[in-house]
């Protein structure tokens, strides 16, 4: 640790004083946190009846397992996650290529566009269920009357596909954002290139487009992974998890056995189980960005 | 008219035409905020109307508007202020003084974003109930620093390493300290990014969902728990949530359009630039 | 006044050795080039001095002092970087008198400073500019002007002449000259290009895998390479090599086997008996076009420069470069024979070291100065 650059010793210490504070705040919000999950999911821990209490060894996870629920939930969680990624990653990757073609007014019509990504989750949800969505006075029942089609009743008929639309655009500008950005990192002279060898613009589209843009569209994959994995507020100011259990995710399942049931044990086994599932995200995550570091 | 002409207008009809379908739930909730509640629900929607302000109006003079709007900006500002005081010098150490250890510490600083919330809700629920903090401002302040210091660090750590060595060593040859450095080659250089990192955190904390609504009932909730109060089926009035939402989302808006360029990187941890 | 010594001088980057003890005198008002392959240390060596990189062992001193722990603003040196590393959000002329506004001189002396070096430069019309307003060339002056401002006793330039275009290369270069004498101060120059060591330098300092190879002036480095490896260096296009066998040594000379007869390089022979192989190493410009000489090859490739030609030859496996003049009439696949002047030979043992020459050639001790007409600004 002797080391020395740029003529400053650079001795463990200043670095340790610099990242200290930074690093042990990170480490304590990780660790405090984990560690108490982990001991209340071994524990019998019901907030409004004390008497409940003791260690409850595998109880908790076995109970948890066993109830249907938790599968309905998991289901759903990876209907959300998988119809909102599929959505945001097609529609934003052929957007984004049509979003850098040259036109008129493009520069608004990107910021238009972009939007959706900025606007509070509470608020777009409620826009969607009551001006859009609403059964009466929904902009979408009166196209539909207009069109002399039956109207949806959205929330009760379809409240899983509700979700879906409305977290997707809330998303899919997200991956427009990031694929529009590395789209414009795409060399010209490379796309000429292939020009004079004689590609279209399928072609080129296909195979010079699209290869640049794996790495951005792996990222934003697992970015959106972790974060749809938690979807949270859309649901609270929507559905509130049903009718029944028909829109409940893992994190609106989690939230029902802790704050509405009260039962902390069965809600940090439920909270292992998803950091579980987000862990196996996260190492994908890590390593692509790793892989970024090393240049 | 000429077929690369041709070809704009058309990508012009396409490009705006998606655009305004995936603007027009914003630009719906604007225009309600301008209407009366009769209008606001009126089937068919009107698009031609008198506007009015009696929706803002309302919303203004309720008293508990301005004490969520006044939450939401001590904690998302708060929150980014002491992120920043954190990070910066974290980041200036591993772009500048860099360790084998430094890619470590990076990559593990972004693995504890995938922490995902509900896992941790019981064990902070509880802490916070015994040190106090449920329903304050304080308590949201740390959740959020602690939440966004891992994009903060990166984001700096990016726009720090993009600064040439060789400036901050001219400087250095021209006879500048650590301190001034900092002052007066660092920071000037990167103001840009520094700002743009801080209005992410800030967008970041101002939009979150889960812990605001978990962690505070009434004095400290922020905007997201008040427009969430409207989703209960009596708390029907669109033109007041219209206005209360566009309030609550413009400024917020705003900073992301300015800074959206920037915050791709921050988003995607260096991963795309 | 400062003069510089370097004292086995080592940097070790975490394990591997990029400068491998380095030893190195600099007279006061010198001007000293390093110059080397990239990777082979200049730029390392050049920043140890500076300040910007600790030095493992050995001492660096300034007029007797030693400096190793001296941190770099303190050492009263100045350098320009390949980058310019200019300030972008400062004017030129903060950018020049940053220095001293760190060292807290008042603002009139400053300024007078600056207008002083800038006046030196011609840049007093840009003073008000941001570098991004700037050509490449006026960055490049300005960074010059940064360094005098501080009135350093050594100049350090890293490369500083390898982001401009060829023609502004050689006027900065010309400049470069004609401000060493003016300032008449030491300086320090680092560079891969072999044209600005050979025509700025008094003294070059050949480096190569963290080793000096050798050190001199030019014409030395060009007439009595010391190695092979400066031999290949220095000179464009670079000296032919071949293998010959050795006929008969003695101080005076050795014989060597050439394929159109026995020739005698006037070296010393030193331990090379009859036999040996050595490397016989002529430079293309030495060889010339010869119907009765001893050596013969075709012509591969001809590059026509106008004043002069290049021809490329093959002779079995061995191939020849051959700078002719540039009235030179073959055609491509012609036979030439060529000759050359023993005197300008060099042989080098299988280790790669030269053997002595007898003659010095007469220009080698030549000073800088004897080269250029003194400066009408100064009354020298």
């Amino acid at each position: 640790m002797r080391e020395r650059t740029s003529g400053r010793t650079v001795g463990g210490f200043r670095n340790l004083f610099l990242q200290g504070p930074a690093v042990t705040l990170l480490l304590l919000w990780m660790l405090v946190p984990l560690g108490m999950t982990l001991w209340f999911s071994f524990q019998r821990y019901n907030l409004i009846n004390p008497m409940i209490s003791g260690f409850a060894g595998w109880d908790n996870y076995t109970y948890l397992l066993t109830d249907p629920a938790l599968w309905t939930a998991m289901g759903n969680t990876l209907l959300l996650v998988g119809w909102v990624l599929a959505i945001s990653v097609i529609g934003g990757t052929l957007l984004a290529v049509l979003f850098q073609q040259e036109f008129f007014g493009r520069g608004i019509a990107r910021l238009l566009v972009i939007a959706p990504f900025f606007v509070m989750p509470t608020v777009g949800a409620l826009v969607w269920k009551n001006m859009l969505m609403h059964p009466v006075n929904g902009v979408f029942a009166w196209l539909s009357n207009l069109l002399g089609l039956p109207v949806i009743d959205w929330f009760s008929a379809m409240p899983l596909t509700s979700i879906i639309i409305i977290v997707a655009w809330q998303w899919m500008p997200f991956a427009l954002l990031i694929l529009l950005t590395a789209i414009q990192s795409l060399d010209d002279d490379q796309v000429e290139a292939a020009r004079m060898d004689g590609a279209g613009p399928l072609a080129i589209f296909w195979f010079i487009t699209l290869p640049h843009l794996k790495r951005a569209i792996s990222v934003v994959i697992m970015i959106e992974m972790i974060f749809l994995l938690t979807v949270f507020a859309e649901i609270f100011v929507t559905t509130s998890g049903g009718p029944g259990l028909a829109s409940t995710n893992l994190a609106y399942f989690i939230y029902i056995r802790a704050l509405l049931d009260f039962d902390v044990g069965g809600a940090s086994a439920g909270g292992v189980i998803a950091i579980i599932l987000a862990n196996i995200v996260a190492i994908f995550l890590v390593r692509t960005v790793a892989k970024n570091l090393e240049t | 008219m000429n077929p690369s002409m041709t070809k704009k207008l058309l990508l012009t009809l396409l490009a705006w035409g998606i655009a305004l379908i995936v603007f027009f739930p914003i630009f719906w909730m604007v225009l309600t905020g301008f209407k009366t509640e009769g209008e606001a629900v009126a089937t068919p929607p009107s698009l031609f109307f008198e506007p009015t302000l009696a929706g803002y109006n309302t919303v203004m003079a309720r008293a508990d508007y301005l004490k969520f709007a006044l939450n939401s900006i001590v904690i998302s500002f708060g929150s980014t202020l002491l992120a920043l005081l954190v990070a910066i010098p974290a980041a200036y150490s591993m772009a500048f003084l860099p360790t084998k250890r430094t890619r470590g510490t990076l990559l593990w600083m972004l693995s504890t974003k995938m922490l995902p919330p509900v896992g941790v809700l019981m064990p902070v629920y509880l802490l916070f109930r015994d040190m106090g903090l449920l329903d304050s401002q304080l308590g949201l302040i740390v959740v959020y620093m602690l939440m966004n210091l891992p994009i903060v660090v990166w984001m700096l750590y990016t726009f720090f390493k993009d600064i040439p060595k060789d400036i901050l060593e001219a400087g250095r040859m021209d006879g500048a300290g650590t301190l001034q450095e900092v002052l007066y080659l660092l920071l000037p250089l990167t103001l840009p990014g520094i700002a743009s990192t801080g209005l992410l955190s800030v967008i970041l904390s101002w939009n979150e969902a889960f812990w605001s609504l978990n962690l505070t009932t009434s004095d400290a909730a922020p905007l997201t728990a008040f427009i969430a109060s409207f989703s209960s089926p009596e708390g029907l009035f669109w033109a007041k949530l219209s206005a209360a939402s566009t309030l609550a989302i413009a400024p917020i808006l705003i900073f992301g359009w300015m800074t959206q360029k920037q915050m791709v990187r921050g988003l995607t941890f260096g991963a795309v630039k | 006044m400062a003069t510089l010594q370097l004292n086995n001088i080592v940097k070790d980057f975490g394990g591997t050795q990029v400068i491998k003890g380095v030893d190195l005198e600099v007279k006061d008002r010198e001007f000293v080039v390093f110059v080397g392959p990239s990777g082979c240390g200049k730029s390392t060596l050049m920043r140890m001095i500076a300040g910007l990189e600790s030095t493992t062992s050995g001492d660096i001193s300034i007029d007797g002092q030693r400096i190793n722990d001296v941190g770099p603003a303190d050492r009263g040196l100045a350098m320009v970087f390949q980058s310019y590393a200019l300030y972008p959000h400062m004017s030129v002329e903060d950018n020049m008198g940053f220095s001293l506004r760190l060292a807290k001189v008042p603002r009139a002396e400053r300024r007078e400073k600056v207008l002083a070096a800038a006046r030196i430069l011609q840049l007093e019309e840009l003073l008000d500019r941001k570098p991004r307003a700037l050509s490449g060339g006026q960055r490049q002056r300005v960074a010059i002007g940064r360094a005098i401002v501080r009135n350093p006793s050594i100049f350090l330039f890293d490369e500083p002449l390898s982001n401009l275009d060829a023609a502004l290369r050689v006027q900065m270069r010309i400049e470069l000259a004609r401000l060493h004498e003016e300032l008449d101060a030491t300086m320090i120059y680092v560079t891969h290009d072999q044209i600005e060591a050979m025509t700025m330098a008094d003294k070059i300092v050949v480096l190569q895998g963290g080793v000096v190879e050798q050190i001199g002036s030019p014409m030395e480095l060009y007439h009595h390479p010391r190695n092979r490896f400066v031999a290949g260096f220095i000179g464009s296009p670079k000296m032919n090599f071949l293998d010959i066998e050795v006929r008969g040594a003695d101080a005076e000379g050795v014989d060597v086997a050439l394929p159109g007869g026995d020739c005698r390089v006037p070296v010393e022979g030193g331990d090379a008996k009859p036999g040996d192989t050595l490397t016989l190493g002529i430079r293309p410009e030495h060889l010339k076009l010869d119907d009765r000489g001893p050596l013969t090859g075709r012509i591969v490739v001809i590059e026509r420069l106008g004043g002069v030609t290049s021809l490329y030859l093959e002779h079995g496996d061995s191939e020849w470069i051959l700078v002719a003049d540039g009235d030179v009439a073959h055609r491509v696949h012609d036979e030439v024979r060529f000759s050359f002047d023993p005197a300008c030979a060099h042989l080098f043992k299988g280790d790669g070291t030269a053997l002595v020459h007898r003659h010095r050639h007469p220009l080698v001790d030549i000073d800088r100065k004897e080269n250029r007409a003194p400066s009408a600004s100064e009354g020298r």
